[in-house]
């Protein structure tokens, strides 16, 4: 079984290779052939799967070693492979989703003429990001951490031919090697603290470590999970990522690769657990986030971008539920998935109606769509339910859980966090609602374009409602089916470990306030959007309303603060450069120059000059060992 | 200087105290010469004086091995080479003894002197009052050169060894920065001839020298004006500045010999004239 | 008279020799006086051989003697080929190492 685990990469990695190096010939036949070998690894997932299943909790982690990497004496780098509950979670996640997302972009992709490429850029992703999960040691999932780095960079820019494209395609990469940059420095800390990477022994050595070292390689890793999954104060080049194709939107920057700085802390959890220091800090990141994201997603008209910002703030419930330890680890997966599902799902809805507007993004040109997109008003509703939490849909359990185990940390953090979890949880309500009714609800909105076409929605292709219709599946039955008996609970328990936490408050009085607040954040939404229609140009609203448009004023507390301060900065730099450390060297240079002028005058070339000087010199000889002798 | 005697003793003979102070003059005077004579064959000719009153002395220092080997190497062979490289460089305009280096004769006796007193006060200052003399060392082997012979092939052997390398590599070495490689073909005859008339000269040159009584090669021959024509000396003497110009004397001669076959003929040479006055006429 | 005289006159020909060396022009005139500071030396050796009663002092003279050979042979060498580069034995003529 384990020689399976390397086939997970290896299909979608050939599909990369054939797909990007085979040339124009496989454009007619290239979106299958990625599909099918996602498919492939979807299929060899459920395979392990099951053969998991089969065995006992306590040895189900499966390892494949596949090649010494860079075995050096004192430094063993393995391809090796580890595949167990948590890693197993992830697979099936990503290939199923991944799966999904390469059907419905058969469809959505259609009439691009690089469709090949697109899809080889998606298997690439599909196998770095399986890397990344199913890697045994910190240093090949650096490798996958890199690599989907590199595949998000190539899709949010693959419609490169608009600036705005590539722009937030480079803006996405840089963000991301500042958080590479902890991830690789956490790394190196592990080898000199610990002499390998690889998780086992990393994560055993822990307990014997002092904490100020967990520490520093806590907060190295929480750099890099901020960097990858758009958390504070790293967040700033999610937003911009929605330029790439919508199906890139839901896979990438939706449901897994943002996750992979959950994936991080989670798996790191041995290290954050004896850094409490760390820990605080993950869970002020993931509230921080959480607030942000929300309100963010709250003023944003273009769908994909108040999409991305609820996306932000569902990973920083995810990041607080990793910050809060043991109590947390499980739900932050558990939501993880909950919300790959629904959010895949809700962006795929975006996807669908945009594909019938004419690739319209502005919420406040929408209007009424209900009637036009039965399919895509189905299942992005179903999946707007889950994420605000509508009981018995997926979001109300996991986001539930979170909220529950904010509150059992315990002690006035547990009462902030708790808090802070349910005034998300408020606003998620309020922005998703927002969403709905400015899209599916109300009069029409939408008018000709410049050119004078009128969109006529229409519901898309069976390739792209047919994904939309499984996740909705899971949006509504994934949280119930994990939570029914603490399935999941039991199932990741044996990697993470799980603690009940010391609740102040019952499970049905944190139910019932996030009830309160859930019909709260509905109602207020529905008397500013619902009741009354929506105006075509957005009002100029409140100064929140407006910082809140431009993302809160990321970019220019970044331009503020980086790039004036790194101008300033190399300024002051090359004007020391210039005048200290060139005037040093320069003026070393003149004098020496101007001495040797001088000397040089010396050197007449006259061999009598010369033979003046060493008989000169000669009596200087003598003279002194006449004076030693004489003293 | 008594061979049997082995301590020291402060004094030397009256005999080489007075060889010394005589010959040891000849020798500064040499030594003088060599530096100030104006032309390198006297230079060469006062340092082999010189060289040959050292030989003297190292005699007199019981170094008669040495004695003689400085008068062999030393006079007979070195200083013959040096006059044979004189012969060949000839005579330049180095020979001037006008200083052009600005400062340099200045600094020269400045440093001549301070060395010069420096050195001998520190050999002043030496405590050298006694000597042991040589006698000891010389008897030990049988004699001077046995003495000599025995420290070279035994403990200076592998200086001597090297020496020889020396000696052959110098040898080589000469040949070579001598030796010249002839770089492009030598011309032919044809070539030779075809040159020669292409040039302004086709018959032979002049010959050197004025009548029979100057056939010198380095006297030019005078032109029908009375200048003398350089044309006529070979190239080396010409280069070297080396024509004598003799045709003042030549045309006085000439003068004389008219005058005198005049009185023997008993020619009537006109209003008669001071000798003196003649003379003058000739010198113009 | 006492054997250290003849250092002095040793002292006075080096001196004389080496100030030679200083003044003149002519490569062969230089060459002399460059002997004559060899010679002083070796009548240097052999003073002091005979006031400390053994013959090594000769025989670093004898040395002395045979490199100075060589070294004439080559000196000599060098300067007929210098002469017959560029038609002259001065040494100021040969100051091409400068600027």
């Amino acid at each position: 079984m384990e020689n399976l685990i390397a086939l997970l990469v290896a299909a979608p990695l050939l599909g990369a290779a054939v797909l990007l190096c085979g040339g124009r010939r496989l454009d007619r036949a290239g979106h299958w052939i990625g599909t099918v070998l996602a498919a492939a690894s979807f299929v060899i997932g459920a395979v392990l799967f099951t053969d998991m299943l089969g065995r006992g909790a306590e040895d189900r982690a499966l390892h494949q070693h596949l090649y010494s990497w860079i075995p050096v004496e004192g430094f063993q780098a393995d391809v090796a492979f580890q595949l167990d509950q948590l890693s197993m979670t992830f697979v099936l996640l990503i290939t199923g989703v991944g799966t999904l997302i390469h059907i419905y972009s058969i469809g959505y992709m259609e009439h691009d003429e690089r469709r090949r490429r697109f899809f080889g850029y998606l298997n690439l992703f599909l196998a770095a990001m399986l890397i990344l999960v199913i890697a045994d040691n910190y240093l090949l999932l650096y490798v996958g951490w890199e690599g989907v780095g590199l595949a998000s960079y190539l899709l949010i820019g693959f419609w490169q031919h608009k600036p705005s494209a590539a722009t937030a395609a480079k803006k996405a990469f840089l963000v991301n090697r500042v958080g590479d940059m902890g991830l690789s420095i956490a790394i190196m800390l592990m080898f000199t603290t610990f002499g390998t990477f690889a998780f086992g022994p990393v994560l055993e050595a822990t307990g014997d470590t002092s904490e100020g070292k967990l520490t520093a390689i806590g907060l190295m890793l929480l750099l890099a999970a901020c960097g990858k999954s758009a958390q504070v104060p790293l967040q700033s080049w999610l937003g911009d990522a929605m330029e790439g194709p919508t199906p890139v939107s839901a896979l990438i920057h939706a449901a897994t690769m943002v996750t992979a700085g959950v994936y991080l802390i989670v798996r790191s959890g041995a290290i954050f657990n004896g850094a409490p220091d760390a820990q605080l800090a993950v869970v002020v990141v993931g509230a921080v986030t959480l607030l942000f994201g929300a309100i963010v997603g709250c003023a944003k008209d273009d769908i994909k971008k108040a999409l991305a910002g609820s996306t932000m703030s569902q990973i920083g419930y995810m990041i607080l539920a990793a910050g809060l330890g043991p109590i947390g680890y499980v739900f932050a997966i558990m939501h993880l998935v909950t919300h790959g599902f629904f959010k895949a799902g809700l962006f795929l809805g975006a996807g669908s109606v945009m594909h019938g507007m004419n690739d319209e993004v502005d919420m406040r040109k929408y209007g009424g769509l209900r009637k036009f997109m039965p399919v895509t008003f189905l299942t992005f509703g179903l999946g707007y339910l889950a994420i605000i939490g509508f009981p018995g849909l997926s979001g109300f359990f996991s986001k539930d859980m979170i909220i529950e185990a904010a509150f059992a940390k315990g002690g006035t953090e547990g009462w902030i966090l708790g808090s802070v979890t349910l005034l998300g949880a408020a606003i998620t309500a309020f922005y998703m609602t927002r969403v709905m009714l400015l899209t599916f609800f109300g009069e029409k909105r939408w008018q000709p374009d410049a050119e004078g076409h009128e969109p006529h929605p229409h519901e898309s292709p069976k390739s792209m409602t047919i994904p939309m219709i499984v996740l909705a599946f899971g949006s509504v039955f994934a949280g119930g089916f994990f939570s029914i008996g603490d399935r999941f609970v039991h199932w990741l328990e044996p990697v993470t470990g799980h603690d009940h936490g010391h609740a102040p408050v019952s499970a049905t009085t944190v139910t019932a306030a996030t009830m309160v607040v859930l019909v709260i954040g509905v109602a207020v939404a529905w008397v500013m959007y619902g009741r009354k229609p929506v105006p075509v140009v957005a009002p100029r609203g409140s100064l929140l309303t407006r910082a809140a448009r431009r993302d809160l004023l990321q970019d220019d507390f970044n331009h503020v603060v980086l790039v004036r301060g790194g101008e300033h900065l190399t300024r002051s730099l090359v004007y020391v450069d210039h005048t200290l450390v060139d005037g040093v060297v320069n003026g070393t240079a003149a004098s020496m120059g101007g001495l040797s002028g001088r000397l040089r005058k010396l050197q007449n070339g006259y061999a009598r000059s010369y033979a003046v000087s060493m008989f000169g010199g000669a009596a200087v000889l003598i003279a002194a060992t006449l004076l030693m002798r004489a003293v | 200087m008594s061979a049997t005697l082995a301590a020291a003793v402060t004094t030397t003979s009256t005999g080489e105290a007075v060889q010394f102070w005589i010959l040891g003059t000849v020798a500064v005077i040499g030594a003088l010469s060599t530096v100030l004579m104006k032309k390198a064959v006297h230079s060469a000719l006062s340092l082999a004086g010189t060289m040959m009153v050292l030989a003297v002395f190292y005699l007199a220092n019981g170094a008669y091995f040495l004695g003689i080997v400085q008068i062999v190497v030393y006079t007979g062979a070195i200083m013959m080479l040096f006059l044979f490289v004189v012969m060949l460089v000839g005579v330049t305009a180095a020979d001037s003894l006008k200083e052009t280096l600005k400062g340099q004769r200045w600094l020269a006796a400045a440093c001549g002197l301070g060395f010069g007193i420096l050195l001998i006060a520190g050999i002043g200052q030496a405590s050298l009052r006694t000597f042991n003399g040589l006698g000891t060392a010389n008897a030990r082997h049988g004699g001077n050169v046995e003495g000599l012979a025995n420290l070279i092939f035994t403990k200076y052997v592998f200086a001597f060894e090297i020496t020889g390398a020396l000696l052959i590599t110098a040898t080589v070495g000469a040949m070579l920065l001598t030796h010249r490689e002839r770089t492009e073909r030598a011309k032919t005859q044809r070539e030779l001839s075809q040159e020669r008339v292409r040039s302004s000269h086709l018959p032979p040159l002049p010959a050197p020298g004025v009548y029979a009584r100057h056939n010198a090669v380095d006297i030019a021959g005078l032109l029908p004006d009375g200048t003398p024509s350089e044309l006529t000396v070979m190239q080396t003497l010409r280069q070297r500045g080396q024509i004598r110009d003799v045709s003042s004397e030549s045309l006085a001669d000439l003068k004389a010999l008219e005058q005198r076959s005049g009185e023997r003929l008993g020619r009537d040479r006109g209003p008669e004239r001071d000798p003196a006055e003649e003379e003058e006429e000739v010198a113009k | 008279m006492n054997p250290v005289n003849y250092l002095y006159l040793a002292a006075l020909l080096f001196t004389i020799g080496a100030s030679g060396v200083l003044i003149r022009r002519n490569a062969i005139v230089v060459f002399m006086c460059v002997e004559l500071m060899l010679n002083a030396c070796n009548l240097t050796l052999v003073a002091f051989s005979r006031m400390h009663g053994n013959l090594d002092g000769q025989i670093i003279a004898f040395f002395t003697m045979v490199v100075a050979a060589a070294e004439v042979v080559i000196g000599l060498a060098i300067i007929v080929s210098l002469f017959r580069s560029r038609h002259s034995a001065s040494v100021d003529d040969a100051s091409l190492m400068k600027l």
